[in-house]
């Protein structure tokens, strides 16, 4: 199998079993998913079917909420993020994470971008800088805010401060890139653009989708998976396989009824 | 719960303007032999007229289709059936010609007794129309079986051809006088045969909207 750039869809996360647990209340059950490397793959599926859980389970977010519960296994590169070993602040510089409303710390542009690596430990100003130029460049941000670099990050549009978000996450040089509905909050051209440098970003990253727009999903992703709650509320993954079989002939009954919108 | 019920609907309406090309097209193709059989003139000519109908019914449908795809994004088996209902149409469309081609060949004879009783080619028709008739009966099913079983038949419409076409050489070596008439019904028996290719052609797209797979199920012998 290979992507958009001919790149070999290779497994850099795999989710094995994994079952989610808030309190008594079950989130997630059973998922098993392979996420290739160097791709989009797209989560979607109805409100509440787990679908953000899952994502954030990919970077451990869910460990901040209190009572969560999670079996099975998730292995990056081959290595379980669970294990007790695993320093969780170098777990999330590995796999960075874009929300689905822009949010820039208040402060200058450059020093939004500097603020990761800096708490990596880069001090060099002239490190820095470039650190800045490239992020900014990648997140195609960079000609729009070269001149400005000294002003304030909230100044700037929604579509830009998401961009910001994004070669936020590129500065500290992650591996993952786990995206939150990345796009609700934007206007549709903000939108193509945010789109257009995922699949330029995708050459070199992998990237992760959780997405209520599936036409979005269709025109950004290699991947697609479908998650659905189940009777008892749990969320569970119906079909997972190539975008462009998900949205022409998906395999599974319920996938089919819910991109034609015949259930929702 | 059904969500987008109107776009249903409306892909739902589409497919009865189908139904509707489809019997004006099985009618044109019926007639245009009946008008060649009784050397009716006024009705080869109503098939030329009405040729303009179908065309525009063709257009009409296309840019419904186009119209759905821009403005409601269909997925999966709708979208599967709405770029097939473009190709049916054309399909449609190509029948009817093949049809308007019969009745301006009744025209061209006028008057002028056949070479032969004709047998084989109302046969021919009869057998192209009913297909076409279980194409769309197959289409409204969504039954890839059915349409595998149509385009099979296409097999004794090419038997026929071959039938016609050699009995009509026999006859032109035998009278060289009758070689032009003769030569008009073979254009006739090619275009009933195109016709039942192209109801083949309809139900590879019936089979597609079913399956999601692009399959030629029957190659034609011409």
């Amino acid at each position: 199998m290979t992507n958009y750039n001919g790149a070999c869809l290779c497994g850099k996360i795999s989710a094995r079993e994994v079952n989610l647990y808030y309190g008594n209340f079950q989130a997630l059950k059973n998922i098993t998913l392979e996420v290739p490397q160097c791709a989009i793959t797209a989560i979607i599926g109805p409100s509440g079917c787990g679908k953000s859980s899952f994502l954030r389970l990919l970077n451990r977010m869910n460990d901040i909420i209190n009572g969560t519960r999670v079996t099975g296994d998730i292995k990056l590169d081959g290595q379980s993020i669970y294990e007790k070993s695993v320093d969780v602040v170098d777990l999330r510089k590995r796999v960075g994470m874009v929300f689905q409303k822009p949010n820039p710390f208040s402060m200058s542009i450059y020093d939004n971008i500097a603020f990761g690596p800096r708490q990596h430990g880069k001090h060099n100003k002239r490190e820095l800088i470039e650190i800045v130029e490239n992020s900014l460049r990648q997140a195609v941000l960079w000609d729009e805010v070269k001149d400005k670099l000294e002003q304030s990050a909230l100044a700037l549009s929604g579509g830009q401060q998401q961009r910001l978000c994004i070669a936020r996450v590129l500065a500290v040089e992650p591996e993952i890139i786990l995206m939150d509905e990345p796009c609700s909050a934007l206007d549709p051209i903000a939108t193509l653009k945010i789109e257009d440098l995922m699949r330029n970003l995708a050459k070199d990253y992998t990237i992760v989708i959780v997405t209520h727009n599936m036409q979005q999903a269709a025109r950004v992703s290699d991947m697609t998976a479908f998650f659905m709650m189940e009777e008892d509320r749990s969320g569970s993954l119906v079909e997972f396989g190539a975008t462009t079989h998900i949205f022409t002939t998906p395999k599974d009954r319920r996938t089919e009824d819910y991109i034609t919108g015949r259930f929702g | 719960m059904e969500i987008r019920a109107k776009f249903h609907n409306k892909l739902k309406g589409l497919q009865d303007e189908i139904l509707v090309m489809g019997s004006m097209v099985e009618k044109a193709l019926l007639y245009s032999v009946e008008a060649l059989k009784n050397r009716d003139l006024a009705l080869a000519r109503e098939i030329v007229i009405g040729d303009l109908k179908i065309n525009a019914k063709r257009f009409e449908i296309e840019e419904q289709c186009v119209e759905l795809i821009a403005t409601q994004q269909p997925m999966a088996s709708d979208l599967r059936t709405l770029v097939s209902m473009t190709s049916i149409t054309t399909e449609l469309e190509r029948i009817a010609d093949h049809a308007e081609g019969i009745a301006k060949i009744a025209i061209m004879n006028g008057d002028e007794p056949p070479v032969k009783p004709l047998v084989i080619l109302p046969r021919m028709a009869e057998q192209t129309a009913q297909m076409l008739q279980n194409s769309l009966k197959a289409l409204i099913n969504r039954d890839p079986a059915s349409a595998r079983q149509i385009a099979v038949e296409d097999d004794q419409i090419d038997t026929y051809y071959s039938q016609v076409f050699r009995e009509l050489i026999v006859i032109m070596t035998e009278d060289p006088r009758a070689i032009t008439r003769a030569t008009r019904l073979i254009w006739v028996a090619h275009n009933l045969e195109r016709s039942a290719d192209r109801v083949t052609n309809i139900c590879e797209r019936v089979v597609f909207i079913a399956t999601g797979k692009i399959e030629e199920i029957q190659a034609s012998k011409y």
